[in-house]
């Protein structure tokens, strides 16, 4: 569909209550004009986040004061009101959080509105879209600030110290969920010195927790808790309960209380009871990242901060939005790559190929016809076990490869045995001697090199060559044999083409062993 | 000194030999296996020297030919740089090639070696003096190309004549041929056209061999040359009816022989295949034949690669040719060693064929002090760049190129490769876009994980030592 004049992306304001996010950044700005696309903001949209108009005037977009009516594309962070609907133009795209199972009037009124959607938060979970997958980006924001509003709300320090004013012990924080934000939140704790424990249900995230510095607090119960996609699933009841035992034996110990855990399309996972707040010690802090979706723990208010036993517990649900001005970087590069993948022509259009996985994943309204849900993404972002995949198709070019080595076998040992018969037959017994002799020593010479680290394999060579000097024995044995001298003897040439080569041999023998000893000299521990 | 007490030194020679290849398997043992190798050939060298075989008379020749050659040996395993090894190994190793032709003539000249054999004894004898002359030679010529192809003299794309086979085929033909007549003549001087037409013929046919052969499976070429200097002292052992020389040939030839077999798994070939030359490329035309990978790179400059060295807690170095060609091992050390006091856990990736001999990279990391505890072999690592935050790829190409996995059309396919491109974020040190030794494209380079800095690998490694330290 080859456009005339580029298309216009239109940024507006965020209307919602203390959203600060705005969904472009005049780098960026810049970036979507080298596309071919015009852009146009909507004045004093980047003004919560620190980005004013004239940054986005030099960067080459238009400051307006509406961009409902005209945007061809409307780039959001969070899903337009229905005020906001109505003011689109019908046909626009529109790109922004939508939560399509949350919000089936939303998508009702926008398909009413013939438009075409781009839901960021259905963004198919394979490994080519990452670069597009603002909820990592947002969640990894939401992660480590909620390890500084804990911070913020807990009464120590949160590293070990000893002053002059007496020791102070570092603060214990327990993290649930390891994903994203569960990783981002270890590390950040980790990073400010606390001592930090994490579990999660999906048992390979253990090593990625323990990369962050976390030590891994495993449920002992077996059941493998990953799921589609590489999200976590609902666990039975047996494993609920034993989790339950784990949790609350943690709660009684740390100081902070992290919890992450959501399961997509279902409310937050209830994890951390009121018993459990209870028996934590009074001023200590839960953050409660799930606190939108009901929150995983039973005491959290969403969007407020409460007291409750003593225990602090933060149901902030707009955590990205306190880091305004990195979470709008971030969700403006994610939007970025996403126009790149909708306009690999770089002309200022962008096209909507149902046939690519990542767009037919994006897309939740085509043209007013409602498209969501997509099919489900055929591999898991992270498989937990890879089954042979790491073997290549090694053998692929030589078919039948197998059977023909026990032909080749037998041929091999057919070939040796004709020798064999050969030098038995005619050889003289002096040959037979040194015949047995150099057989023995090759076989020597298999088994012992078969031992060597690859490591070592320059010095084996440069000792082996070195060894090979040993023809200085038959150039020896040549320069004055006990013969009597004889007319026929050419003595002068034999004594010289045998001095010569001792000559020759002695360079590689001394300097052979010289140099492996200067090599193995240099491996050290 | 007796024969018995010659030939009883022979076998203790011979012990400390087997002793000193079994020494290096480890770096704790392997300077011991060192030490077993000279007290060998010193008592294998004086044994002979006192013993029946030598008279008086020739002492003073044998004294100044070991003090020159030696004074020369010593001088250059001294003034040799590490990254020079693979150039010095192959000089070598024509120096004993030379050396078994030297004496394979001047056992033939001299009547009174063979006086005492008739008949099929004399056949056999003059069929080793010839064997011996033949792998000699083509060993000698062999390892002169070796060495001027890897220190760049020659250069290191491969030469294919047209009808190569055919031309090799002839060669041998010829030298059978050669053999049958030079075994039926019957005085010395007959003798010597055949032995001389046979000489020129292997120095040619060792000349043209390597030349075929291309850059990258030069450590298959130097092992395999290895083993050719221990066949040719083997031979002459079997001329001089000499025991120790047949022993210590065969332990030679065979550990150059596996060695070889172990760097051609390394690469998935077939060791007739790089012996057959003509790999190693792009001579044979574009060789991609499946998709071109497509896509844009992400140049990086030195001092984001410092930001993303310092933020990551794991970091696997792969090390190639291209570190030794532009000596930055010291450099790659400096930086290891800042980025452990920092508390990042630095470790190093080897490829089995990476750089130009057998384990090359160990020896260059190990001269720059690196601890060989964390030089580790590439399935030892293999599978720990997912949880590895950034893999610094210096100077190597085709050893870390996921076609060998992912096309099965890429001429480098099935090769076993270091799985960089798992890492959080790979960052590739080249000095262009140019494709490897092999003349595949690399897909890696498209990635979006990867960063690409570009320059030469010494002064991009200063820049970034130069960034982390500020």
């Amino acid at each position: 569909m080859p456009q005339l004049i580029a298309q216009l992306i239109g940024v507006p304001r965020e209307t919602a209550a203390g959203e600060k996010r705005v969904a472009t950044v005049p780098d960026v700005v810049e970036k979507l004009r080298k596309l071919g696309f015009r852009v146009a903001v909507e004045s004093g949209a980047g003004d919560p986040a620190n980005f004013p108009d004239d940054a986005y005037r030099a960067a080459g977009a238009e400051a307006v004061g509406d961009v409902w009516a005209s945007a061809d594309i409307l780039f959001k962070v969070r899903a337009p009101s229905t005020a906001e609907v109505e003011r689109m133009r019908p046909g626009a795209t529109l790109v922004s959080f939508i939560w399509p199972a949350q919000n089936p009037e939303l998508m009702q009124a926008l398909a009413a509105r013939k438009a075409t959607v781009l839901a960021i938060d259905s963004v198919p979970r394979i490994s080519r879209a990452q670069k597009l997958d603002a909820l990592s980006s947002m969640a990894n924001i939401a992660g480590y600030r909620a390890v500084i509003e804990a911070a913020h709300h807990f009464g120590r320090f949160f590293t070990g110290q000893i002053t002059a004013a007496g020791k102070v012990p570092p603060a214990k924080v327990f993290v649930i969920g390891a994903g994203v934000a569960g990783l981002a939140a270890i590390g950040a704790a980790s990073g400010l010195g606390a001592i930090v424990r994490a579990n999660d249900t999906r048992p390979e995230v253990a090593d990625q927790i323990k990369s962050l510095g976390g030590e891994f607090v495993p449920v002992e119960y077996i059941e493998e808790g990953t799921g589609v996609g590489g999200y976590a699933k609902v666990m039975s009841e047996g494993f609920q309960k034993a989790q339950a035992a784990v949790f609350a034996k943690q709660a009684k110990e740390v100081d902070v209380i992290i919890t992450t855990a959501l399961i997509p399309g279902k409310p937050a996972p209830r994890l951390i009871s009121a018993d459990m707040v209870r028996s934590m010690k009074p001023g200590s802090v839960i953050v409660d990242l799930a606190a939108e979706q009901g929150g995983n723990c039973e005491l959290t208010v969403p969007g407020e901060v409460v007291v409750r036993h003593g225990v602090t517990i933060i149901g902030y649900t707009d955590l990205p939005s306190r880091l305004a001005k990195q979470s709008s970087t971030l969700y403006a590069t994610n939007l970025l790559r996403l126009t790149e993948e909708l306009c690999k022509a770089k002309d200022g259009a962008i096209n909507v190929n149902m046939d690519d996985e990542v767009i037919r994943g994006t897309t939740v309204i085509k043209d007013g016809a409602i498209t969501w849900p997509p099919p489900p993404p055929k591999l898991s972002a992270a498989p937990p076990m890879k089954p042979a995949a790491a073997k290549p198709p090694a053998k692929a070019h030589e078919p039948g490869k197998a059977p023909a080595s026990a032909r080749a076998t037998a041929i091999a040992f057919l070939v040796g045995a004709f020798l064999f018969w050969f030098i038995g037959a005619y050889a003289p017994p002096a040959f037979i001697g040194h015949f047995t002799v150099f057989v023995l020593a090759c076989f020597v010479g298999y088994m012992v090199i078969w031992n060597v680290t690859p490591a070592l394999h320059t010095p084996l060579m440069s000792v082996t060559n070195a060894i090979s000097s040993i023809i200085a024995i038959g150039a020896l044995v040549q320069v004055a044999p006990p013969v009597a001298d004889s007319a026929d003897r050419p003595t002068t040439w034999i004594v010289a083409l045998a001095v010569v080569s001792i000559a020759l041999v002695a360079i590689n023998m001394f300097g052979g062993f010289a140099v492996t000893q200067r090599m193995l000299q240099m491996f050290r521990k | 000194m007796s024969p018995t007490l010659s030939t009883v030194a022979y076998v203790g020679a011979t012990v400390l030999f087997i002793l000193s290849l079994g020494g290096l398997s480890s770096p704790e043992s392997s300077r011991r296996g060192n030490l077993y190798g000279m007290i060998g050939m010193a008592i294998a060298v004086l044994a002979t020297v006192f013993g029946p075989q030598v008279t008086k008379a020739g002492y003073p020749w044998i004294v100044a030919a070991m003090v020159l050659g030696g004074a020369i040996g010593l001088y250059a395993a001294r003034v040799v740089k590490m990254t020079q090894m693979p150039e010095l190994v192959a000089l070598m190793h024509s120096l004993v090639g030379l050396a078994a032709v030297l004496v394979g003539f001047a056992n033939y000249i001299d009547p009174v070696a063979s006086a005492g054999f008739k008949g099929a004894e004399k056949t056999i004898h003059e069929l080793e003096i010839y064997v011996g002359v033949l792998i000699g030679a083509v060993t000698f010529s062999g390892s002169i190309i070796a060495f001027g192809k890897l220190s760049a003299r020659i250069s290191g794309r491969p030469v294919l004549l047209p009808a190569r086979h055919w031309i090799n085929l002839a060669g041998l033909l010829v030298v059978i041929w050669c053999g049958g007549w030079f075994i039926h003549t019957h005085s010395i001087d007959a003798g010597m056209t055949p032995l001389v037409i046979m000489t020129a013929i292997a120095l040619l046919f060792g000349i043209h061999m390597v030349m075929a052969i291309g850059g990258a499976d030069m450590p298959v070429v130097v092992s395999m040359l290895n083993s050719y200097s221990g066949w040719a002292a083997a031979a002459t052992g079997f001329m001089l009816s000499n025991d120790l020389l047949i022993v210590t040939g065969a332990l030679v030839g065979s550990s150059g022989a596996i060695l070889s077999y172990i760097m051609c798994r390394a690469m998935n070939r077939n060791f007739v295949a790089v012996i057959a030359g003509g790999f190693g490329t792009g001579g044979g035309g574009p060789a991609v034949a499946g998709a071109q990978p497509a896509g844009e790179v992400h140049p990086i400059p030195a001092t984001e690669t410092a930001e993303l060295l310092r933020n990551a807690r794991n970091v696997i170095i792969v090390p190639g040719y291209g570190m030794a060609v532009a000596q930055a091992q010291h450099t790659v050390y400096e930086i290891t060693r800042h980025l452990r006091d920092k508390g990042v856990n630095v470790r190093f990736g080897i490829h089995p064929v990476a750089g130009r001999m057998p384990g090359h990279m160990n020896v260059l990391l190990a001269e720059a002090k690196v601890p060989y505890d964390i030089v580790l072999e590439m399935d030892e690592v293999n599978e720990d760049f997912p949880d590895t935050d950034v893999a610094m790829v210096i100077g190597a190409n085709d050893i870390v190129n996921p076609a060998a996995q992912e096309d099965p059309a890429s001429p480098i396919a099935g090769m076993p490769v270091l799985e960089v491109w798992k890492a959080k974020t790979s960052i590739v040190m080249k000095r262009s876009m140019a494709s490897g030794y092999a003349g595949v494209d690399n897909p890696l380079f498209y990635k979006d994980n990867n960063r690409m800095l570009f320059g030469d690998a010494k002064k991009m490694l200063d820049e970034v030592l130069v960034a982390l330290k500020a």
